[in-house]
């Protein structure tokens, strides 16, 4: 399989992960438990603090294999005043 | 020896205003790396990197609920604070700088945006869009800033209290049950003069640094409410025997255990839909502006990554530290001041009661410096220069008119916020209102998204889904601010046990798509400008 094609699926992999944690957000089964883990964290907290860490790393994965590279370049390429008119003008010409 | 102790009560006064007078030098500091150009002024020449644009995005998101109010919110309502806005809004903020943050830094980069006006006039190629945006946007932001600037004046009231008992007194409080007692906020700087004091600091280092003053400033203000959050939760839990003896006082007192978990305390709808409330971020005008500043699409990197983690660092001790005070002080205390009253009550630290008190300033002043810059270059780049010729105003010019626009912001938002100070009620209502900005901003998410990803979304549709959203939010605000509510209805107005902006949202997002699919699409020419033209770009 070449780079591109693994990257290709990671990408995919990266925004089920997303819609997977959308979902896991609901932890209905955590709702009534006053569970404490370690001691002192109520387990509905060390979960969603848990889960926190796993969207960082969610990202992380983002970034790596769902990075748009390209945007770049794309930017700069054109040569703008930054007076927020460049557009204005490229319309009226 | 009276002496003494009374320049031992001023310690956290001399702390807070070390800190204020740091911010005036941070100023001078940024001022003098201003480069005199309008786009330095307003975008920092597009020159911050990773570590600045972290630290600056997550100080403007972060206002200062994310202390008081998050420890407030977990001591009248539980651990389930926690999940409803922090590890939401950690999941969305990042999903929104990621997906919409990196094209919009792009586009304005390629074509020169300051606003988020000058970017949708331009992407539906209509001039009366733009009109049509700006107030919303003005009128959206405003009350936002109200609250910031109120809340820092009270917050100051509150810290200092007792510390000038002869030049500030309080007229006694009459309790119900007929008993008088002095106010507890007697001797405190008056809210005019704290909101002034705040007010004239964001102005000084807003006024001669721009946005790379605001930048400078949120890095460091980022760093101090994080720090002192974190030692003021290992100060009280120390003080409380320990962490699991504070939370274990929380599982045997009657009252508060059932802050432990969720249960009865929020509905399950209103959980899953606090989803849209983060979306907010997405047309936050403060926020689009920050995120032109950064140097490459790269500097976003930290941002995504970091960001949800750094919610959870601010978030987790001040939810602990909530339903901690719910065992310590009972569970009928005023929400909003269990920070302070856990801080006074059991640290007993001039130094420490000041750094909090400078951590929760700072939060709060780290969202009003971006949102003052931001109305600056909004009515300077939409109103003033906007449709004249270019060479018709020198940038020397454009700077000087958005200072006179930054001065008057700050002036006006002064004199509107000592004038709703004024009334106990009418304050109230500028926080209810805070709160429906926010939503103001979420329902309108899906303008944004589609401007990026949807090549189809028409100029029509564009409208459609502005006047759809003011309509939809306007009934939902009148049914909550302005109507009478029946006697024990809930405070949060919910709809169908969901939060009022899933409706809203959803009206404004059916709006964009309908009218869209049944009008004229945009001429390519107009619309291929704003779409990066690859096959690697998944969005398209």
């Amino acid at each position: 399989m070449s780079g591109s094609t693994s990257n290709s699926a990671m990408r995919y992999v990266v925004w089920f992960l997303v819609v997977l944690m959308i979902v896991l957000h609901h932890d209905f089964w955590f709702w009534d438990d006053r569970t404490l883990v370690f001691g002192f964290m109520p387990i509905g907290l060390a979960y969603h603090a848990a889960y926190s860490i796993a969207v960082g790393v969610l990202w992380l994965l983002a970034v790596k294999f769902a990075w748009p590279s390209h945007i770049e370049e794309w930017a700069d390429e054109f040569e703008t005043t930054d007076s927020g008119d460049a557009a204005d003008s490229e319309r009226a010409h | 020896m009276t002496a003494v102790l009374a320049a031992e009560s001023l310690v956290p006064l001399y702390v807070i205003a070390g800190y204020l007078a740091l911010l005036v030098g941070l100023g001078l500091v940024t001022a003098k790396l201003f480069k005199g150009t309008s786009a330095d002024y307003f975008v920092v020449s597009r020159s911050i990197g990773p570590f600045l644009l972290l630290m600056s995005v997550f100080g403007t998101t972060m206002t200062g609920f994310a202390l008081v109010g998050s420890t407030g919110k977990a001591y009248e309502s539980g651990i389930g604070v926690y999940g409803m806005l922090a590890s939401w809004s950690g999941l969305v903020h990042s999903m929104v700088f990621f997906l919409i943050g990196i094209r919009l830094w792009a586009i304005g980069k390629r074509y020169g945006y300051m606003t988020q006006c000058a970017y949708f006039r331009d992407r539906f190629d209509s001039n009366a869009f733009g009109y049509l945006l700006f107030p919303i946007l003005v009128l959206l932001l405003i009350p936002y800033l109200l609250v910031g600037v109120i809340a820092a004046g009270k917050f100051l009231q509150a810290t200092t209290s007792g510390m000038f008992p002869e030049s500030f007194p309080m007229p006694d409080v009459h309790l119900p049950n007929g008993k008088v007692i002095p106010s507890p906020l007697a001797g405190g700087l008056p809210p005019w003069l704290g909101a002034g004091v705040i007010c004239f600091i964001v102005l000084f280092y807003v006024f001669f640094g721009g946005l790379r003053g605001a930048v400078w400033a949120n890095t460091m203000q980022t760093i101090v409410f994080m720090v002192t959050g974190i030692i003021a939760f290992y100060t009280i839990s120390n003080k409380l025997g320990g962490l699991s003896a504070a939370s274990e006082l929380v599982a045997s007192s009657e009252q508060a255990a059932p802050r432990l978990a969720r249960g009865d305390q929020m509905g399950q709808l209103q959980f899953m839909s606090y989803f849209f409330v983060p979306l907010s971020v997405g047309m936050f005008p403060h926020l689009f502006q920050h995120w032109l500043t950064a140097k490459s699409a790269k500097s976003f990197r930290l941002t995504v990554v970091a960001h949800p983690i750094f919610i959870a660092i601010v978030w987790v001790p001040c939810i602990l530290i909530g339903i901690w005070a719910a065992a310590h002080f009972g569970i009928h205390g005023k929400p909003n001041t269990m920070l302070g009253r856990m801080v006074g009550s059991l640290v007993h630290d001039p130094v420490l009661s000041g750094l909090v008190g400078a951590g929760v300033l700072a939060a709060i002043m780290s969202s009003l410096d971006s949102q003052f810059m931001c109305l600056g270059t909004m009515f300077t780049t939409d109103v003033v220069t906007h449709g004249k010729r270019k060479d018709k105003f020198t940038d020397k010019q454009k700077i000087l008119i958005s200072r006179l626009f930054i001065l008057g912001i700050v002036l006006t938002t002064y004199l509107l916020a000592l004038y709703m100070m004024s009334d106990a009620k009418r304050q109230e209502s500028v926080f209810d209102l805070g709160v429906w900005c926010f939503s103001g901003f979420a329902a309108l998410f899906p303008l944004v998204f589609a401007s990026v990803y949807w090549r189809r979304v028409t100029r029509a549709g564009a409208f459609a889904c502005i006047i759809v959203t003011a309509i939809v939010w306007s009934v939902f605000f009148y049914r909550d601010i302005l109507a009478v509510k029946p006697e024990g209805s809930e405070d949060e107005a919910l709809v169908l046990g969901m939060m009022p902006v899933t409706f809203i949202f959803l009206a404004s997002a059916v709006s964009l798509v309908v009218v869209s699919l049944l009008t004229k699409p945009l001429p390519a020419e107009t619309v291929d400008k704003f779409f990066i033209d690859s096959s690697a770009d998944a969005g398209q």
